[in-house]
């Protein structure tokens, strides 16, 4: 049954999810509008190193981020001399390898929606007197607001979903680091599948209903 | 009081060079077939487009000079946009578009009064509705309100009747004779319709294939014999007059203008009204005596002043002087020969259809 370790490594993966979504959201959006809307040729470059972990399997990705975040790397020698430590093996270094691993599937829905709404909006903004920054705020973000809802969902639920990430970062330190996901992994390795069941079948029913309310409630692609 | 603007733009296989004076009030319409360069042109006037070494004045006020690198962005341009297509925030309701541009205008700059823009376009009942709910010529009339609620100096409008059935137009076009009559500003409107054209346009510039053909006063600049090759069948004039008179039992008006008078249909318009009456080359023919036992009501003594031929090989163009107004007429060349028409002749215009176009 559903017990101390199960609650505590839900409460880890919500907390996890949720605030790579927000973290996600916050540099999403600029990548994603830049990449919707330039003409530099750049944009090929940006593009495909956003789309890597899309492709990559996520203990390549888990690898070289533990490398990087590692006491040796260029991110370690950055937090270490904010005087942070290192991330491995820490909440803080799953959060930054999760938002690394969930970004394209926030990326891309934002970039779309963008590039849906096309030139003309902005235009007729500028026209009535609104600065970039304001025309962006007041019809760009409002028009795009289909997009934030898939890139937001699509952001959680990937990040729920990870596993070989964690286990190269974060390891499997109860409270800290150890998510469902892991958890699962721990019930089978141990043999106890009736509560592996429990927490499996949680999660298909999980993404699921996610899949099914993106389907239901997303009128972005019927309207255009 | 004028619209300065010159530009050029040059793109691969496309280029529009333009040097204008405008009136500073008014309609000026940019007509031409698509691919003229009016659009273009208008968007460099807006700074939606940007164009290196361009120039814009505005009634004294220097928008861009890019010579002392100057480019206003377009949202500090105090000007108003129609876009062919409505282009209102679909997020937003009818009112919260209206009121986009109105907040945004500091209440010190504001020089219209809200309450009679909406009743002028006919608001009060759209207010509530999404503009997905919204028919072609509503939503059009809705950007219009939005565009002028900025209390703009200047009102560039692009097509903003082409997407529109004809129904819809005749909806919209008395708004924008209203407009007409009431703006102090300058407005600039592009058009590949000759109807709008003649019945909104003060000041007409002709452009094709990048380059300003012509530019002028309507009346003067319909009656140039190098342009209204390229009108076709639309060639033909626009006169101002107004109503002298009304024959209720004929059910016919007359309107009197510089050179003379013309009978038209009584369209029920109060005497004294200023009106618009087009006449098209095609029904306008020559007689050497003034007929008598013919149908056609309007005749008038003209003078030849130049003749021209037209473009199909049968045809001649006959621009001509009634009192000072001017006329023009399309005759076949062999007419042209049997008549021994030239410059100077003094002859009778008979004038089979007169428009009265508001």
């Amino acid at each position: 049954m559903v017990g101390q370790p199960e609650l505590l490594a839900l409460w880890v993966t919500l907390k996890l999810a949720s605030l790579t979504t927000v973290l996600l959201l916050l540099i999403g959006t600029p990548i994603a509008w830049w990449l919707a809307r330039t003409r530099s040729g750049l944009k090929g470059l940006v593009g495909a190193v956003v789309a890597l972990p899309l492709v990559l399997p996520p203990t390549v990705l888990g690898f070289y981020l533990l490398l990087a975040m590692g006491p040796a790397g260029p991110i370690g020698h950055l937090t270490d001399a904010l005087g942070l430590g290192t991330l491995p093996f820490t909440f803080a270094g799953l959060v930054v390898a999760s938002t690394f691993y969930s970004l394209p599937f926030v990326v891309q829905p934002l970039q779309n929606a963008f590039q849906a709404i096309g030139e003309r909006p902005l235009e007729a903004a500028a026209t009535l007197r609104a600065a970039p920054l304001d025309a962006f705020f007041s019809v760009a973000l409002p028009l795009a607001r289909p997009g934030y809802l898939t890139a937001a969902v699509l952001g959680f639920a990937h990040t729920v979903g990870e596993f070989g990430v964690v286990l190269m970062i974060g390891g499997d330190i109860p409270g800290q680091t150890r998510v469902l996901s892991v958890l699962i992994y721990d019930q089978v390795e141990a043999g106890a599948y009736a509560r592996a069941h429990w927490l499996a079948a949680g999660l298909v029913v999980f993404a699921f209903l996610v899949l099914l309310a993106l389907y239901r409630f997303n009128p972005a692609r019927q309207e255009r | 009081m004028s619209l300065v603007a010159r530009f050029q733009v040059a793109y691969p296989g496309y280029a529009l060079e333009a040097d204008l004076n405008l009136p500073g009030r008014g309609v000026s319409a940019l007509f031409g077939p698509s691919g003229s360069g009016k659009s273009t042109l208008l968007r460099c006037v807006a700074g939606l487009t940007r164009a290196p070494g361009g120039y814009l004045e505005v009634n004294g006020q220097i928008w861009q000079d890019e010579a002392r690198g100057l480019f206003l962005p377009p949202h500090r341009r105090a000007l108003g946009y129609v876009f062919q297509e409505a282009s209102l925030f679909s997020h937003l309701s009818v009112k919260r578009n209206l009121d986009y541009g109105w907040k945004r205008i500091a209440p010190a700059q504001r020089r219209v009064e809200r309450e009679h823009i909406l009743e002028l376009l006919g608001m009060a009942p759209l207010l509530e509705r999404k503009p997905d709910h919204l028919s072609g010529g509503e939503r059009q009339r809705v950007a219009i309100a939005r565009a002028l609620l900025t209390s703009p100096k200047l009102l560039l409008m692009d097509e903003p009747l082409s997407a529109l059935d004809h129904a819809r137009k005749q909806e919209i076009l008395p708004y924008l004779e209203r407009l007409h009559d009431e703006l102090e500003i300058p407005l600039v409107y592009v058009s590949h319709a000759p109807d709008e054209v003649a019945r909104l346009a003060d000041h007409l510039v002709v452009l094709e294939e990048g380059r300003v053909l012509a530019s002028g006063p309507l009346t003067e600049t319909l009656a140039r014999l190098d342009l209204p090759i390229r009108l076709g069948e639309d060639a033909g004039v626009v006169l101002a007059g107004r109503i002298a008179e009304r024959d209720a039992a004929w059910h016919l008006a007359r309107v009197d203008f510089g050179g003379g008078s013309l009978w038209v249909r009584d369209a029920g318009l109060p005497l004294g009204r200023e009106v618009r009456v087009r006449i098209l080359a095609r029904d306008v023919s020559l007689a050497l005596q003034a007929h008598q036992g013919t149908s056609i009501l309007n005749m008038l003594p003209a003078r030849v002043e130049e003749l021209a031929e037209d473009a199909h090989p049968a045809l001649a163009l006959a621009r001509l002087d009634v009192g000072g107004a001017p006329l023009v007429a399309r005759l076949t060349r062999r007419s042209v020969a049997t008549l021994a028409l030239a410059p100077g002749q003094r002859l009778w215009a008979q004038i089979k259809a007169v428009a009265l176009i508001g």
